[in-house]
């Protein structure tokens, strides 16, 4: 206290009674803050969905935090992270989905990277250039839930929910077939090619198509399934046939399926059923042979131009094929000889008139009927079938001229006896017309023909010293009589002239001749007249007319 | 040293006017009429209680996104922290620092400093009071620089609407960020520094 001066002069305050004490608002505030915070961490968990991993090849157009997944273009989540795989094999990406997003992961749900793709048959995911690449998904049908995926590389052809039929072909290989290759049903397109794979043994390719519905009813346990990528070029006795599905297919490669025949309801397809997938449609329409007999056939002759799976015909009937062809040594008789293997299908021997006995006529394997068939002259024969680019074929036929021989059934396969080839008989003929040609006495006639030459030749100047001149004036005689036979005929043609002008209808002697012949006919008449005068009244000769006649 | 308090007389919080106390419990300022406190009445409580709610809103103003952006090239959503990275990571990193400080330092550290001096008078501490009022003239004084991400955000969703090509929209933590950088300077109002000095004579 310096002095109590100071606080003299320091105005009192003003009594202002205390209001009633108020509630402690402000602690309302924190606690508001509290309930706004909790709210919010709290709808944030909430909203959190499901976190999960898939594993990408590459992460090519993936971008942490910012690449969306879209199921059916609606957003579902985003890929948090991107990290390389434990073993660099590729990358993991995790995803946070959003709340809700359970039920798209289940066992067979897919994520694929949607980016710019062109391939032959379409063009996909242009709207990613501009809005960038996103992770599209397709959900299964499984109920098995799942937390860790492996992208596609390729996005699938069809999504699950696709209303439509998957089904399995088998194929000797892939052909120009890709994923999304059309599937053609007269001509239509009805489906594409999901997938494919080498099978386990690399033997075959496993092709999984799909086919939309309602087409897939269309699909018959007995439809025949083949490539429709290239042309059908067929020569025939109608000419030249080319044949093709369509001119997409035959760039990008497609499959045909139709049924081989007319059914009043599609076959069931068992579930597992498997198709075969033919190189054309008239293999697949081939009527399958599940019989085969192999013969062997061993020829004396070459067998270039003959190639396993060349034709066996019966009198131009395919009958079968060749199965191989081998070269052999024979140590005790030092000889080289070429079996042909070939199978024939003894079904195609089968009656269809007579259906029903399916054992009817069939060229049965027992041997019996075969042999006596080779004892009726039954022989293989190599045939060209076609003297351009001399492929050969093998012919059966009945040769009855053909030297005895047996069907060796104890060997196995059985050897066919076979004989020589026409070619190989032409080829007879030709040398041995060649060899008669050589002994014909060629020099010899051309002396002769000079001689004969050389006196026609004498005989041609004799005529010409001999002969020309007495023509020559047998010829000028004759000029002359000619031309005194034209003086006369110009003479006689003046004289025709004189006639002529004479007689003409307005010359004085045409007018006095016909003066004449008027002056003629009337006299004639008058002597007519007499003359019947006479015949009334003949006594008129003696007595002069009398009065009353006139 | 001695308070005016223990003489009796009052401090206009408004017009500054010194007044001696009447006998009667409850006084107004003769001159501007304001109701008249020898300290703010519960200042430490009030402190407590904004610094509370401040702390309970400063977690979701950093872990929410802050601000959503849609563009043509895909969305993205951003909290403060992704934002400095961001910043940092494509070369500005001053800007980083300015953001980093402003956005995530400067709140962080008025709360604390502010806990700490409510702390300090509610427990008596007698140490340091120059250096604990040099803090309170710091933490008032920084204040107003902390609403720099507000500003960004608001300023960005305003301008930023060509609805087809590109869109902002501020996100969750953008009010939640604004209340504590309110609720942190309400705190600091209503700590009284005069309580600094009130236990010095005991």
């Amino acid at each position: 206290m310096n002095g109590d001066s100071a606080p003299e002069r320091i105005p009192e305050a003003l009594p202002a009674p205390k209001a009633g004490r108020s509630l402690p608002l402000v602690w309302l505030v924190p606690a508001v803050a509290l309930l706004i915070g909790a709210w919010l961490a709290l709808s944030t968990w909430f909203e959190r969905g499901p976190v999960i991993e898939i594993h990408f090849h590459t992460a090519e157009g993936l971008q942490a935090g910012k690449t969306r997944i879209k199921y059916k273009d609606v957003d579902v989540g985003h890929i948090g992270e991107i990290a390389l795989a434990g073993d660099l094999s590729g990358v993991i990406a995790t995803a946070h989905l959003s709340k809700g997003a359970e039920k798209l992961l289940v066992e067979d749900t897919r994520f694929w990277v949607v980016r710019p793709r062109i391939s032959g048959s379409s063009v996909s995911g242009l709207q990613t250039l501009l809005s960038g690449t996103y992770v599209a998904v397709d959900v299964g049908k499984s109920t098995q839930r799942r937390r860790l995926f492996i992208g596609l590389e390729q996005p699938p052809a069809f999504t699950t929910d696709a209303p439509g039929r998957t089904l399995t072909l088998r194929a000797e290989d892939i052909g120009s077939l890709d994923i999304g290759s059309p599937v053609y049903y007269r001509r239509l397109q009805v489906g594409q090619v999901a997938a494919y794979a080498l099978e386990a043994d690399g033997k075959a390719v496993k092709v999984t198509i799909f086919i939309n519905a309602p087409y897939d009813r269309f699909v018959s346990g007995h439809s025949r399934f083949w490539h429709a990528s290239g042309i059908d070029v067929a020569l025939d006795a109608d000419g030249v046939r080319v044949k093709t599905e369509s001119l997409m297919s035959l760039a990008i490669g497609g499959i045909a399926f139709d049924a081989p025949f007319d059914e009043p309801e599609p076959a069931p397809i068992p579930p597992d059923l498997v198709f075969d997938l033919h190189r054309s449609q008239a293999v697949a329409f081939k009527s399958p042979d599940r019989l085969a007999d192999s013969y062997v056939l061993v020829f004396n002759q070459s067998v270039r131009g003959l190639q396993p799976g060349a034709p066996v015909d019966f009198r131009g009937i395919v009958v079968g094929e060749v199965a191989a062809i081998h070269t052999q040594y024979d140590p005790q008789r030092e000889r080289i000889s070429i079996p042909v293997e070939i199978r024939i299908y003894p079904e195609r021997f089968t009656s269809r008139l007579r259906g029903g006995a399916p054992k009817a006529g069939r060229l049965s394997k027992d041997g019996k009927f075969v042999a006596r068939l080779v004892e009726r002259g039954l022989r293989a024969q190599l045939r060209t079938a076609s003297l351009l680019t001399g492929q050969l074929y093998v012919a059966l036929d009945f040769f009855p001229e053909a030297p005895k021989a047996q069907l060796d059934v104890a060997q196995s396969p059985p050897e066919l006896p076979t004989t020589a080839s026409t070619l190989e008989d032409l080829h007879a003929t030709i040398v041995s017309l060649a060899n008669k040609l050589e002994r014909v006495p060629l020099e010899q006639m051309a002396s002769d023909f000079t001689n004969a030459m050389q006196s026609l030749d004498t005989l041609a100047r004799r005529l010409d010293t001999e002969l020309a001149p007495e023509a020559r004036a047998t010829l000028a005689e004759m000029r002359k009589t000619l031309a005194e036979a034209t003086k006369t005929m110009g003479d006689a043609s003046r004289t025709f002239g004189a006639a002529e002008k004479s007689l003409a209808p307005d010359s004085a002697l045409f007018a006095e001749l016909q003066d004449a012949a008027r002056e003629f006919a009337r006299t004639a008449q008058s002597l007519r007249t007499l003359a019947d005068y006479l015949e009334r009244n003949p006594q008129a000769l003696l007595r002069g007319k009398s009065a009353d006649a006139q | 040293m001695s308070a005016a308090a223990e003489r009796g007389l009052f401090s206009c919080g408004t017009c500054g006017l010194v007044s001696r106390a009447p006998a009667a419990p409850g006084a107004a300022c003769p001159r501007c009429h304001t109701r008249l406190a020898f300290r703010k009445p519960r200042s430490i409580a009030h402190c407590w209680a904004y610094l509370v709610a401040a702390m309970a809103l400063y977690v979701p103003a950093n872990t929410l996104p802050i601000m959503y952006t849609s563009s043509l090239f895909g969305s993205s959503e951003d909290t403060i922290l992704s934002g400095v990275l961001y910043l940092w990571d494509s070369g500005s990193w001053y800007l980083a620092l300015i953001v980093f400080a402003a956005s995530i330092v400067v709140p962080l550290a008025k709360i604390i400093a502010l806990a700490a001096l409510a702390a300090s008078v509610q427990f008596g501490w007698g140490s340091r009071r120059a250096e604990r009022a040099r803090l309170y003239r710091l933490v008032e004084s920084i204040g107003r620089w902390s609403m720099l991400d507000i500003f960004v955000v608001a300023l960005l969703v305003a301008l930023v609407q060509l609805t087809a090509l590109a869109a902002v929209r501020a996100g969750p933590a953008a009010p939640a960020f604004g209340a504590v950088v309110v609720l942190t300077m309400a705190a600091a109002q209503s700590f009284d520094p005069r309580l600094i000095w009130d236990d010095e004579r005991r």
